[in-house]
């Protein structure tokens, strides 16, 4: 297993400047680039804000010098100052705004998990049924629903016209001081209910489907086979013996899902007015403040190359093919 | 295609369906829309559907129905497009990587997995801010930042092509690596990717949608599905078929190619589907 984790983790490194330099070469090579000759024609652009990006990439130096120059600055974590009034350090005003966007990722990954499995088994066991054709159905409408669409409509309903749950923030602003330990944790979760289940609307049909159809693949194994002929009852062959292996696969969805999550957040921060990555990244985009916006480029798929490397080792945990190894 | 086929495969034909009538709507767009999609009528401001707006219409009094019409042209097109783009790149670099192997596999296939830790989302947000949302721009950004699907699923389909006989026979007779690769392998290869086409269109839609959602993508006047979505939602309390209609057209679209995807595959490997 360490062997397998090393080679694992040795995959990273190449990964990272993989990364760094993709995200080089879209600030620097993209027709209109923020730093280039044109750029002094860009009204968008101010003449301060030019020099601010020259002196920080370095530009009167060749290319490659520049890449490397300002590798070691992302190394240190230094994005330089943002363009917004505040002018401060660009990883100070992502790094705050990361706990809330991981946070609302983990619940609506957890929601998922717990949701799509039982649905999955279910439907595995009664394939061709009503509720399989049911899910069939409902995967299709979640592959296709547009997630905004859905945070729209939730909010109409539940918002607007029930009255049951606030639609925007993470908390209430009126009387937070004054509420207890269980009212505040309360009020945060009514406010953030909508927001989970929007992101984990399209997840939940994906991988519900997903363990379906994992767990039929598993059944018609042979050793599932030779469980049943030595009579061991139908439910622990299904739970024991099936699900577990069934599951496997579905560890490595989860680390393929993170850059979805991650880049889904932009859509229902800004719907929800949540104060997390997604709604930073989408005010810096819409304000040009290019160093926020190559900053959280480059931390994000950070996250996501974190993301895969640990689903590797929960996969090698929980697989004894790898584990014993 | 025969009436069977399409019987034997729901799917297929509910997807065939709504994607031939969503196209034929936009092809036909100037002929049947019943109001050009940008004219302000200042006397039917924000109209409840009625029996001459059909699908109401918005706070400059505009037809909503016209402009989900020309909307769907551009949602369409930029779908459309924009998987032409990945489809091309894809192609030609899951070909190279799965004939050659070696080296250039390895770099090729770093570099997909290069791409695929970006959340594409932010990637496509970030180089619009440095470009113009212009719809070419648009298209040219998420065709981009999707080939790699595409890319690995070609890959596949050619390490196990290039050992097939065929295959030896026409390097046998000496044929160029490049007409083997284009004209003998790739037309065996085409079957899922024409899968992966269909399906991206869908996805497409859906990213543009997004954007435009954002208003990072097509700009207003030009109506699209998205954008009358983001200005539909400011007046969600007293006008619901400004936020309704649009979100269904978005809807139906992806719906439409999914289906007609997922039909496909089923058609060209019904062994699989057989349960």
């Amino acid at each position: 297993m360490k062997k397998y984790l090393a080679f694992r983790a040795l995959r990273l490194i190449p990964l990272f400047f993989g990364i760094t330099l993709i995200s080089f070469l879209v600030i620097h090579l993209a027709p209109g680039e923020p730093t280039g000759t044109f750029a002094e024609f860009n009204p968008k652009m101010t003449k301060e804000a030019r020099e601010r990006l020259r002196a920080y990439y370095g530009l009167d130096k060749p290319l490659h010098v520049q890449y490397l120059l300002w590798l070691k600055k992302v190394i240190t974590l230094d994005f330089g100052r943002s363009f917004a009034p505040d002018q401060r350090p660009v990883s100070e005003k992502i790094l705050e705004r990361i706990p809330i966007t991981v946070a609302i990722n983990l619940a609506s990954l957890c929601l998922i998990l717990a949701f799509s499995i039982p649905i999955g088994v279910y439907c595995a066991k009664h394939q061709g049924g009503t509720s399989d054709q049911f899910l069939s159905a409902f995967v299709l409408v979640g592959y296709a629903m547009p997630s905004f669409w859905l945070a729209l409509l939730l909010m109409f309903v539940f918002g607007v016209k029930l009255g049951w749950l606030p639609i925007s923030g993470v908390r209430s602003i009126l009387g937070w001081d004054q509420m207890g330990f269980w009212e505040k944790a309360l009020d945060v979760c009514r406010h953030l209910l909508l927001p989970v289940l929007v992101s984990a609307f399209g997840g939940l049909a994906g991988f519900s489907r997903y363990v379906r159809s994992s767990l039929i693949e598993v059944l018609k194994q042979d050793y599932i086979t030779a469980a049943r002929a030595r009579g061991i009852p139908e439910r622990v062959i299904l739970y024991k013996h099936a699900l577990r292996n069934a599951l496997l696969p579905v560890i490595t969805l989860l680390g393929l899902s993170v850059p979805g999550l991650i880049g889904g957040s932009v859509i229902f921060e800004t719907i929800f007015s949540i104060p997390g990555m997604g709604q930073l990244f989408f005010y810096s985009v819409m304000a040009r403040d290019y160093p926020v916006v190559m900053g959280m480029v480059v931390i994000g798929a950070v996250l996501t190359l974190l993301g895969n490397f640990l689903a590797d080792i929960a996969y090698a945990i929980a697989d004894p093919r790898i584990r014993t190894r | 295609m025969s009436g069977k086929l399409l019987r034997s495969n729901p799917q297929l034909s509910f997807g065939l369906g709504i994607v031939l009538l969503l196209v034929s709507l936009s092809l036909l767009a100037p002929w049947i829309s019943p109001y050009d999609p940008t004219e302000v009528h200042v006397d039917r401001v924000l109209w409840p559907p009625c029996k001459e707006h059909p699908f109401g219409t918005d706070e400059l009094g505009r037809d909503v129905l016209s402009r989900l019409i020309w909307g769907g042209r551009i949602s369409l097109a930029v779908g459309l497009i924009a998987v032409g783009i990945a489809t091309v790149i894809g192609l030609l670099l899951g070909a190279l990587a799965g004939y050659y192997g070696g080296w250039i596999d390895e770099v090729i296939m770093r570099l997909v997995d290069i791409m695929l830790c970006f959340p594409t989302f932010f990637l496509i947000l970030a180089v619009i801010a440095f470009l113009e949302p212009s719809i070419f721009n648009i298209m040219a950004v998420i065709g981009l930042t999707s080939w790699m699907g595409v890319a690995r699923l070609v890959r596949a389909e050619f390490l196990s092509l290039k050992e097939r006989g065929f295959v030896l026979a026409a390097r046998a007779i000496g044929a160029p690596s490049i007409r083997i690769i284009f004209s003998h392998i790739l037309p065996n290869a085409m079957g899922p990717v024409l899968v992966w086409m269909v399906l991206g269109t869908g996805n497409a839609i859906l990213v543009e949608s997004a954007l435009s959602f954002l208003g990072i993508g097509i700009q207003p006047p030009v109506p699209s599905w998205g954008n009358m979505l983001s200005s539909g939602k400011d007046y969600l309390e007293v006008a619901y078929w400004l936020s309704l209609f649009p979100g269904m057209a978005i809807l139906l679209a992806v719906l439409g190619y999914n289906m007609l995807g997922e039909g496909i595959r089923e058609m060209l490997d019904p062994k699989r589907y057989k349960a």
